[in-house]
C-alpha cells in the first residue's frame, strides 16, 4: 500500500491526536486505482513549525487550522502558493466563514472541514483529497508517456531519414573521387544503388504524410458511403503495373457489393498498403488474391500472397512504427517500415482491427475487419 | 600479410562502401550482415579488428557482437558505428562503472563519418 504523508496543523493537541490516530486506520481505493492510499501522520502545533517541516519534507496533503497562535493557516497556505509546491491542503476552522473559504479556495485549498468534526467527515474529506491526488499523478504519468512516444517516433524518423543521405553522400564522394576507376559504366552499381535509396526516401515521405495525415485528421470531416468493390478494384489497377513487372498475377475475388461509410482515402491507403506489400514480398510468377466481403456486422478485406512469408516472431513487430522484417529475402525491396502501421492504425480509427496468417516461404494472409456502423 | 577487418552491418550501402575503402587501404575484408552470421564467422577465425554497426538485428546488436568479441578475444580492436546515438540518447561514456563492464569496444563512429576519419583510426588501433 502506498502512503500519503498528512501533516496536521492544529494548536490543540486533541484535534491532531485524534485526527492521527483515524488516519493511522484509514484507507483510500478506488476501482481505477491498482494500489491503496494509507496515511501517515505528522503533527505540527504553530505554522511556523508547518512550514519548516514543509521546507524539509514537503507532505502530500496538508490539513490546515486556520486560527493558529503565530501566523494563520491562511498565511502559510499563501506562502505554500508562491513557493509553488505540490501540496493538497484542507482547511479546518471552526471560522468557516463563506470569505476564509474563498480566500482560502483562491490561494489552492482543496477542501474544507469545519471545526468539530465527526471522524466521517474527516474521512470523506481525505478521501476526497486522495482522489485528486492519484489523478494528478495518473495526468502527469500519461503525460510524460506522450512526450517519450513522440520523442522516439521522431528520433527513428530522423534515423530513417539520415540513414538514406549519409548512403548517397558516400555514393556521391566515390564518384567524385573517381574511387572506381575513370569508366563511366564502373559506376553503373552505385547509381542503381543511389536510386534506390531515393526511391525508399521518397516512399518514407509519402507514408509520413499520410502517417500525419491519420494522425491529425478527424475521420468525421470526410465520411461518405463508399463501394467498397469499387475503391478496391481501384487499387487493384493502381498496383498492377508493379505487378506485371514481376509477372505477378493479381486476383480480384470480391463477391457482393459491399458499403462502408468511411473517409475514401483511409481506404485507399489502407488497400493501396496491403496490396503494394503483397507485390513487393511476393515471389516472382506469384499470385496476390484480394477479396472484399461482408459477415455478420462487420466487413473484411483479404489480401493473401504466395511471397516470401514470415516467422512468428517477425509478425509480432510487424505493426510497430518503421519496423522492417530484415532477412536476406527483404533486402533490395525498398519500404519504411510504416505501412502497415498505418493500415493498424486506420482500422482502429474504424473501430477495427487487422489479422495475419503467415507461414514462412508459402505467403501471409492480411485481414482487415472493420465493424459496419 | 594483408590484415582481416571483419565488418558487419545490415545495410548493403554502408558494406559496399566501406568495403570498396578498406580494400583501398590494402585491407582483407570480411563482410556480413548480421549479428548471428558474425557469431558463426567469429567461432572459427580471427580478425585483426572488428567493425560493427550497432543497430542490426536487435537494437543493440553491435554491443552484443562487441562483448562476445571482448569476452574471448580481448586482443581485437572493435569499432561501432552507430547513426543513433544522438537522437537516442543513447550514452557513449565509456567512463562509468556500468558501461564498462557492458559496453566493450575501443572507438565508435557516428555515421556519415568520413573515410578519412575512419582510415585514421583504424591505424590507430592497429598500431
Amino acid at each position: 500500500m502506498e502512503k500519503l504523508s498528512v501533516l496536521v496543523v492544529d494548536d490543540e493537541a486533541g484535534i491532531r491526536s485524534g485526527v492521527t490516530r483515524i488516519l493511522a486506520g484509514h484507507s483510500v481505493s478506488f476501482p481505477f486505482m491498482d494500489d491503496d492510499y494509507g496515511f501517515e501522520c505528522l503533527e505540527a502545533s504553530t505554522g511556523e513549525e508547518a512550514l519548516e517541516m514543509i521546507g524539509s519534507h514537503p507532505p502530500d496533503i496538508l490539513l490546515l487550522d486556520n486560527k493558529l497562535p503565530g501566523i494563520t493557516g491562511m498565511e502559510v497556505l499563501e506562502i505554500i502558493q508562491q513557493r509553488k509546491l505540490d501540496i493538497s491542503v484542507a482547511m479546518i476552522t471552526s471560522y468557516a466563514s463563506l470569505e476564509v473559504a474563498a480566500r482560502a479556495t483562491d490561494d489552492g485549498a482543496q477542501d474544507f472541514i469545519p471545526k468539530p468534526f465527526t471522524p466521517m467527515e474527516l474521512k470523506a474529506s481525505i478521501d476526497l483529497i486522495s482522489k485528486q491526488i492519484f489523478l494528478k499523478r495518473i495526468t502527469c504519468k500519461m503525460k510524460e508517456e506522450g512526450k517519450k512516444i513522440r520523442y522516439q517516433f521522431l528520433s527513428v524518423l530522423s534515423h530513417e531519414l539520415k540513414s538514406p543521405l549519409n548512403a548517397l553522400e558516400g555514393y556521391l564522394d566515390i564518384m567524385k573521387n573517381r574511387e572506381l576507376g575513370e569508366k563511366m559504366e564502373d559506376y553503373d552499381q552505385v547509381l542503381d544503388q543511389s536510386k534506390h535509396r531515393i526511391e525508399g526516401m521518397r516512399s518514407l515521405i509519402m507514408d509520413l504524410l499520410d502517417f500525419t495525415k491519420i494522425r491529425l485528421e478527424k475521420k468525421e470531416d470526410k465520411i461518405e458511403r463508399v463501394n467498397l468493390k469499387e475503391r478496391a478494384s481501384l487499387a487493384l489497377s493502381t498496383i498492377n503495373p508493379m505487378a506485371i513487372q514481376r509477372n505477378i498475377t493479381v486476383l480480384n475475388k470480391g463477391g457482393d457489393e459491399v458499403w462502408f461509410e468511411a473517409n475514401p482515402s483511409d481506404l485507399d491507403i489502407m488497400l493501396n498498403n496491403l496490396l503494394s506489400n503483397a507485390v513487393k514480398y511476393n515471389r516472382d510468377n506469384g499470385v496476390v488474391e484480394m477479396s472484399v466481403g461482408k459477415k455478420e456486422g462487420t466487413v473484411e478485406i483479404v489480401v493473401r500472397d504466395t511471397g516470401i512469408g514470415m516467422s512468428d516472431q517477425e509478425i509480432s513487430q510487424l505493426f510497430r512504427e518503421f519496423v522492417r522484417i530484415k532477412n536476406k529475402q527483404t533486402r533490395g525491396i525498398t519500404g519504411s517500415g510504416l505501412g502497415l502501421s498505418i493500415v493498424s492504425k486506420i482500422a482502429e480509427l474504424y473501430g477495427g482491427f487487422i489479422q495475419v496468417k503467415s507461414e514462412p516461404d508459402k505467403g501471409s494472409e492480411f485481414r482487415v475487419i472493420l465493424p459496419v456502423q | 600479410m594483408k590484415k582481416t577487418v571483419l565488418l558487419v552491418d545490415d545495410d548493403p550501402d554502408q558494406i559496399f562502401q566501406v568495403s570498396l575503402y578498406l580494400k583501398k587501404w590494402g585491407y582483407e575484408v570480411v563482410a556480413l550482415e548480421s549479428r548471428k552470421e558474425a557469431e558463426n564467422y567469429l567461432e572459427g577465425n580471427c580478425p585483426d579488428l572488428a567493425i560493427l554497426d550497432l543497430m542490426m538485428e536487435e537494437e543493440d546488436s553491435g554491443f552484443i557482437l562487441s562483448y562476445r568479441i571482448k569476452q574471448c578475444r580481448p586482443e581485437i580492436p572493435v569499432i561501432i558505428t552507430t547513426a543513433v546515438a544522438a537522437e537516442r540518447g543513447i550514452s557513449f561514456d565509456l567512463n562509468s562503472p556500468e558501461s564498462k563492464t557492458w559496453i566493450r569496444a575501443d572507438h565508435y563512429l557516428e555515421k556519415g563519418f568520413r573515410m578519412e576519419q575512419l582510415k585514421f583510426v583504424i591505424e590507430n588501433l592497429l598500431k
